[in-house]
């Protein structure tokens, strides 16, 4: 355990030392601020459109820097050659692969705590009330899809060949799940057989990151969602987070390092 | 290799250059019908798809009356044709048909139904309190900043001006902001019964002004007449048309079979009028004249018969019966 929190705790630093968080951060604040400054027919109440834009950008945000981040461990520990010193030392590659994932997943984590505090204090300037429970709820949610990326792009850079390759195929099935996810079994029951099987055996065996989207109920400020699901949600994530670094653990152990 | 000297003239010679055609084509430019040039920021980098994107918020302002529950592409959206903030202002024919609680319709498989807990999924209005039904009325204003997009990108969208005047006026008591908003879209739709008819009952429910009411009304229905192109576009006064309207057949266009709603409105709103000030012959005739393209065409026709007992108690006040 010591041995993948020593790897986590570098990849944390290396969040915190490049300035990807830093630029998309100031980017995502002066953005809502200056959207917050319009004057909608003199009303200082009007808030959700500003807290839409600002949650659409953290989404935005919280995206490029799980997959760009994780997108370029190996390959960079590769590239530098540091690999093979990494594993000489009694760490075993199951363990880099872990520590990798945790590391940029808590680092994640952080980033959206900040992104999280700044919403919270954007939205209670103008509602003048702060509900945090139902912030607590999204934001967890928003953590762990961000695993479930986090473990698919991991796994990605293991099997793509470049970085850039491997981020970009994971925007676009991320992009694609959260577009059409929710919807591609009513598309399976417009298509012909074959084709009507495997979008169906698709809609199951994909991770439906759509469940995790709740910044509808936050923004229109609906009640909060039953615990019990919030807990399935999060088990469910937890699932494909397994099924993803089993993946990753699996291909490096037959990859060539050198 | 050139001189310094060479490469300063050439770049001064291709300055003049430019300048110089520069100066040649601006008249022309600033002449040409296409040019983006003069409109606004919005024509200038998106040209005529600015009304597409226009659509689209206003779009995504219903979607925010209902607080986030609303039909994608893929669900039944029969229910969601016609904006219902605009639906509820009273004054736009609705072509929603189909179950608007339910277009997601029964869930499909266990995905689907663990799915629906994490986004909206019951229908409210804002107006009436949102899904919490702990929000006032008021929290209807969230809809405006996506109407105000809306309305900047097309200018020509008359429906804009209305749905914001009418919130405007009816839930957040900014008056001077809704006549601000109708005045404006007036400058842009100089020929819109709506925007006149939404004017007019600022005045008649807000200001209490009879006057200028009846004649924005009376302006409203001049314009919804001529829609049809055989009708007078001389000074004629209002009620003549009317009168020569009712006098021939029915047979409207199709911009105005699109909105007889809007004209049933201005008739009946201008017949009250008429009736509260105590001239219950113009009552009657505006009556008459909603009753000949409303959908409940027996219930004007009882409001005529009172105003007609009305008008023959006035006619005959000394009438007394011969028992």
């Amino acid at each position: 355990m010591r041995n993948i929190f020593a790897v986590a705790g570098v990849v944390i630093k290396e969040l915190y030392r490049r300035k990807d968080f830093y630029v998309l951060f100031i980017v995502t604040i002066l953005i809502c601020l200056i959207m917050a400054s319009i004057n909608i027919y003199n009303d200082a109440n009007i808030v959700r459109y500003v807290k839409e834009i600002s949650l659409d950008l953290i989404w935005l945000c919280s995206l490029v820097i799980a997959v760009t981040t994780t997108a370029r461990q190996i390959p960079a520990e590769r590239e530098n050659r540091t690999l093979l010193p990494l594993l000489a030392k009694p760490l075993t590659r199951m363990e880099l692969i872990v520590g990798k994932f945790l590391g940029c997943w808590l680092a994640c984590g952080l980033a959206l705590l900040c992104f999280y505090i700044f919403f919270g204090a954007l939205a209670a300037s103008r509602e003048h009330h702060w509900p945090l429970l139902n912030y607590l709820q999204a934001g967890a949610m928003h953590w762990f899809m961000l695993g479930v990326v986090v473990a698919m792009a991991l796994l990605g850079s293991l099997v793509f060949a470049a970085p850039s390759s491997n981020s970009t195929i994971c925007f676009v099935i991320i992009g694609g799940i959260l577009f059409v996810g929710r919807h591609l079994d009513q598309q399976a029951l417009s298509l012909a057989e074959p084709f009507r099987s495997v979008v169906l055996a698709l809609y199951f065996a994909i991770p439906h990151l759509e469940f995790y989207d709740m910044r509808d109920l936050v923004v229109h400020n609906w009640p909060l969602v039953g615990w019990t699901y919030i807990a399935l949600a999060l088990l469910y994530a937890f699932f494909y987070m397994l099924v993803f670094l089993i993946g990753a653990c699996l291909v490096f152990r037959r990859k060539a390092v050198n | 290799m050139a001189s310094p000297r060479t490469w300063s003239l050439l770049i001064a010679a291709l300055l003049v250059a430019s300048f110089g055609t520069a100066a040649h084509l601006s008249p022309q430019f600033l002449a040409w019908r296409g040019s983006r040039a003069t409109g606004g920021l919005f024509t200038v980098l998106l040209g005529d798809n600015r009304r597409m994107f226009a659509n689209a918020f206003f779009v995504k302002a219903d979607e925010y009356y209902h607080s986030g529950y609303y039909p994608s592409i893929f669900d039944d959206n029969t229910a969601f044709q016609t904006a219902h903030m605009a639906e509820d202002t009273g004054a736009v024919s609705s072509k929603n048909r189909g179950d608007e609680h339910g277009f997601l319709g029964p869930t499909r498989n266990w995905i689907d139904a663990f799915g629906r807990h994490f986004f909206p999924d019951r229908h409210t209005h804002l107006d009436a309190g949102g899904p919490d039904n702990l929000s006032g009325s008021a929290q209807v204003g969230e809809i405006l900043p996506w109407l105000k997009i809306s309305a900047d990108l097309d200018p020509e969208n008359v429906q804009t001006y209305t749905v914001t005047a009418y919130w405007l006026r009816e839930r957040m008591n900014n008056v001077a902001g809704a006549d601000a908003i109708l005045h404006e879209g007036l400058r842009n739709c100089p020929d819109s019964y709506e925007i006149l008819f939404e004017l007019g009952r600022l005045y008649y429910e807000s200001y209490h002004d009879r006057e200028r009411a009846r004649n924005v009304w009376e302006q409203g229905v001049r314009k919804w007449l001529q829609l049809d192109p055989q009708v007078s576009r001389g000074k004629q006064p209002v009620l003549d048309l009317v009168a020569d309207w009712l006098s021939r057949p029915l047979n409207l266009t199709d911009d105005q079979k699109e909105n007889e709603l809007v004209m049933e409105q201005l008739a009946t709103h201008l017949a009250e009028l008429e009736r509260q000030t105590g001239n219950w012959a113009r009552a009657i005739e505006w009556l008459e004249a909603a009753a000949r393209i409303s959908l409940t065409p027996d219930r004007i026709q009882k409001q005529i018969g009172e105003l007609n007992g009305k008008l023959g108690e006035e006619l005959n006040p000394l009438l007394k019966p011969l028992y």
